[in-house]
């Protein structure tokens, strides 16, 4: 009897600690959905409540249609401001141009480092652990100058501008790390696979797809998804280097909410909502590949 | 694995010293042809770049810089930048850079430091923790918490560093209105006017008085970033250890303080010490929490190495400066990595 006594306190205890670290970690979740419902879309909430009064999804409404006023290419005409849509277009083409640099380019080249002894594979790694440990903010000047020199053929603006180079930028940057993850799970998959199938004929090119990158799902996943996420959310280089309104993101648009003084409380966190649901979907799709693709354990020469 | 390699194990070819090595140079070709595509993205977009930082940082380089090209000659009479040898440098690390606000370099290495320090400290034994509360097999609700817990890891960081600096506004943040609804619940008397990010008075004296108040609020913010990641990385490895491990330290009449140190820690170590350096790395460079929530501020004093780069950038275009500082970023985190395999290598004697 007393030991069942002991194992009911201690379900208890349990509980009462994982209920007070759930509501820490749903603290600020609710507060930013509380402050969407507001319909006065005042800058000021004037008291914490869960629901305010006369909940509405107005501000979904205004965020998703209306266009946004600080972002005009021409700031008398209201028809030249940026939309929801256009900014999510803007955002998606990044982030899906992210992916596919890291996957692709990322996959070939983790394959290569492993499955090959080649001449200048210890320098390439040690190159990758350079460029792991600096950080684009770092080499922010000098990308910023390089990409202000380089004019893609048939194009009169410099890469910088484009939505393209900011890919390019971004894909760059999540390369070392897509390498060295998906290299850490393909030296896990055994290579007798690829022997029986080389010797039966079939050429490295069909090896490499038909059997090492299906049987890497787990690491494909979580490579897409860090790199969706980056590409989705990045603001530093974009905010440095894009001009032109026509071509800013959520991020920025985002980040340009954000005023000096006020902030519209409302429209704010729906945008927020708007663009975390996506990525948290996402997630949560992923979710299961996370500890078995992401192979930190396995980060080895 | 490749063709070549395959061919040695075949009896009858040549093995000569000319053979080995025009098969390792086939071989080569064939992996630098699969690393072309990334490698040459990387060259044009990381590593280009740092080669002209090695230039730029050796250089007044400004705004009216802009306009040289290096692949165009006749920019360069006109627009080269003055080469002003080491006084980038020099000026970074004796903190006489003109036109930079609360600008103090040993400051902000001390204060990165003590962020990073405290930041991975406070998540590892926070993911441990609640990861070993949640590994008990009968615990009810365990797949509920799990799923719950990593939403500060899939929220993107930069959206959830926006919504806390709304949260520490010192008028309509939710921290103040919090405080003011436990006043009318309560009857208690809570300030609810403290203004969080820019109070300059410490919180706490003596040797943690260079930290204000806002430093507090930034370290809340990225633990509550940072834990779950930690989490997730122990839930894998508790879940590795054999549960025999337990009920023989059980019959050796081990107390639970006793399993957790000899028997938890250790096998769970190989997993945590790549994801901490990870971390470290990680939270040196967190660009989000400190630019987005105390901007740096009050005056400086929650600045980063990575933030005040960026503002070279971005606020003052200095980017010469801003070359030579992003080397000097380079060489401190090189440094940190360079100490912690040390350190790690010298404890693993100690635990296995």
């Amino acid at each position: 009897m007393s030991k069942k006594r002991k194992e009911l306190l201690k379900q208890i205890g349990l509980h009462l600690f994982l209920i007070l670290v759930l509501v820490t970690v749903l603290f600020p979740i609710v507060w930013v959905f509380s402050m969407a419902l507001d319909p006065r879309n005042i800058d000021k909430p004037l008291e914490l409540t869960l629901i305010p009064p006369g909940a509405s999804l107005d501000a979904f409404r205004r965020v998703l249609f209306e266009p946004f006023k600080l972002l005009c290419s021409d700031p008398g005409d209201v028809a030249s401001c940026m939309t929801f849509m256009q900014l999510f277009r803007n955002s998606l083409i990044v982030a899906l141009g992210t992916s596919l640099i890291a996957v692709f380019l990322g996959s070939s080249a983790a394959y290569a480092f492993s499955r090959f002894q080649f001449i200048g594979r210890q320098a390439g790694m040690l190159g990758f652990i350079v460029l792991l440990m600096l950080p684009s903010t770092a080499t922010l000047a000098s990308l910023f100058v390089l990409l202000s020199q380089i004019k893609l053929p048939g194009s009169d603006e410099s890469l910088r501008l484009t939505l393209f180079g900011l890919m390019l930028a971004y894909g760059s940057g999540t390369l070392p790390f897509a390498i060295w993850n998906m290299k850490g799970y393909f030296d896990t998959v055994p290579r007798e696979l690829e022997e029986a199938a080389l010797i039966d004929g079939a050429s490295m090119a069909s090896v490499f797809f038909r059997i090492i990158l299906p049987l890497s799902v787990p690491a494909l996943a979580v490579t897409v998804l860090f790199a969706f996420m980056s590409g989705w959310t990045e603001f530093v280089l974009a905010w440095s280097f894009l001009e032109a309104p026509s071509r800013f993101t959520l991020a920025m648009a985002l980040r340009s909410m954000q005023g000096q003084f006020a902030t519209p409380w409302a429209d704010f966190s729906a945008m927020s909502i708007l663009m975390s649901v996506p990525i948290v979907v996402l997630f949560f799709v992923l979710q299961r590949y996370l500890v078995s693709g992401l192979t930190v354990g396995g980060v080895k020469g | 694995m490749a063709v070549a390699e395959l061919s040695a194990h075949i009896p009858g070819k040549p093995k000569g010293r000319w053979a080995r090595f025009r098969r390792r140079v086939k071989e080569s070709r064939i992996a630098w042809l699969y690393i072309l595509p990334a490698g040459l993205v990387m060259l044009i977009i990381s590593f280009l770049p740092q080669f002209y930082q090695i230039f730029m940082s050796f250089t007044d380089y400004r705004v009216q810089n802009l306009r040289f090209i290096l692949f165009d000659p006749s920019t360069w009479e006109k627009y080269a930048p003055p080469f002003v040898g080491l006084a980038n440098y020099v000026k970074i690390l004796t903190n006489t850079l003109t036109g930079v606000e609360n600008y103090d370099f040993w400051r902000m290495l001390l204060f990165n430091i003590t962020w990073t320090v405290a930041n991975i400290v406070f998540h590892v034994v926070l993911g441990v923790a609640i990861a070993l509360a949640l590994n008990n097999k009968d615990l009810i609700g365990k797949r509920f918490y799990r799923a719950l817990y990593v939403l500060p890891w899939a929220i993107p960081g930069y959206i959830a560093a926006l919504t806390w600096r709304n949260m520490y506004d010192p008028r309509f943040g939710a921290f103040n209105l919090l405080l003011a609804k436990i006043n009318t619940l309560l009857g208690t008397s809570l300030p609810t006017d403290t203004n969080w990010l820019v109070q300059t008075t410490p919180p706490i004296g003596g040797p943690l008085s260079f930290l204000p108040l806002a430093f507090y609020c930034v370290l809340l913010t990225n633990i509550w970033l940072g834990w779950p990641f930690m989490m997730v990385v122990a839930t894998g490895a508790l879940q590795s250890i054999p549960a025999e491990l337990y009920e023989a330290a059980s019959i050796d009449g081990a107390s639970a303080w006793q399993k957790l140190r000899n028997i938890t820690i250790p096998l769970i170590r190989p997993a945590m010490v790549p994801a901490i350096m990870l971390g470290t790395i990680m939270t040196f460079n967190q660009f989000s929490v400190i630019y987005f929530v105390s901007q740096g501020g009050p005056f400086g004093r929650t600045e980063i190495l990575i933030t005040q780069a960026f503002k070279l950038v971005n606020a003052v275009r200095l980017y010469g400066v801003a070359a030579a500082f992003g080397f000097v970023v380079f060489f401190v985190l090189l440094i940190i990595t360079l100490l912690q395999n040390r350190v790690t290598r010298a404890t693993e004697a100690y635990y296995v």
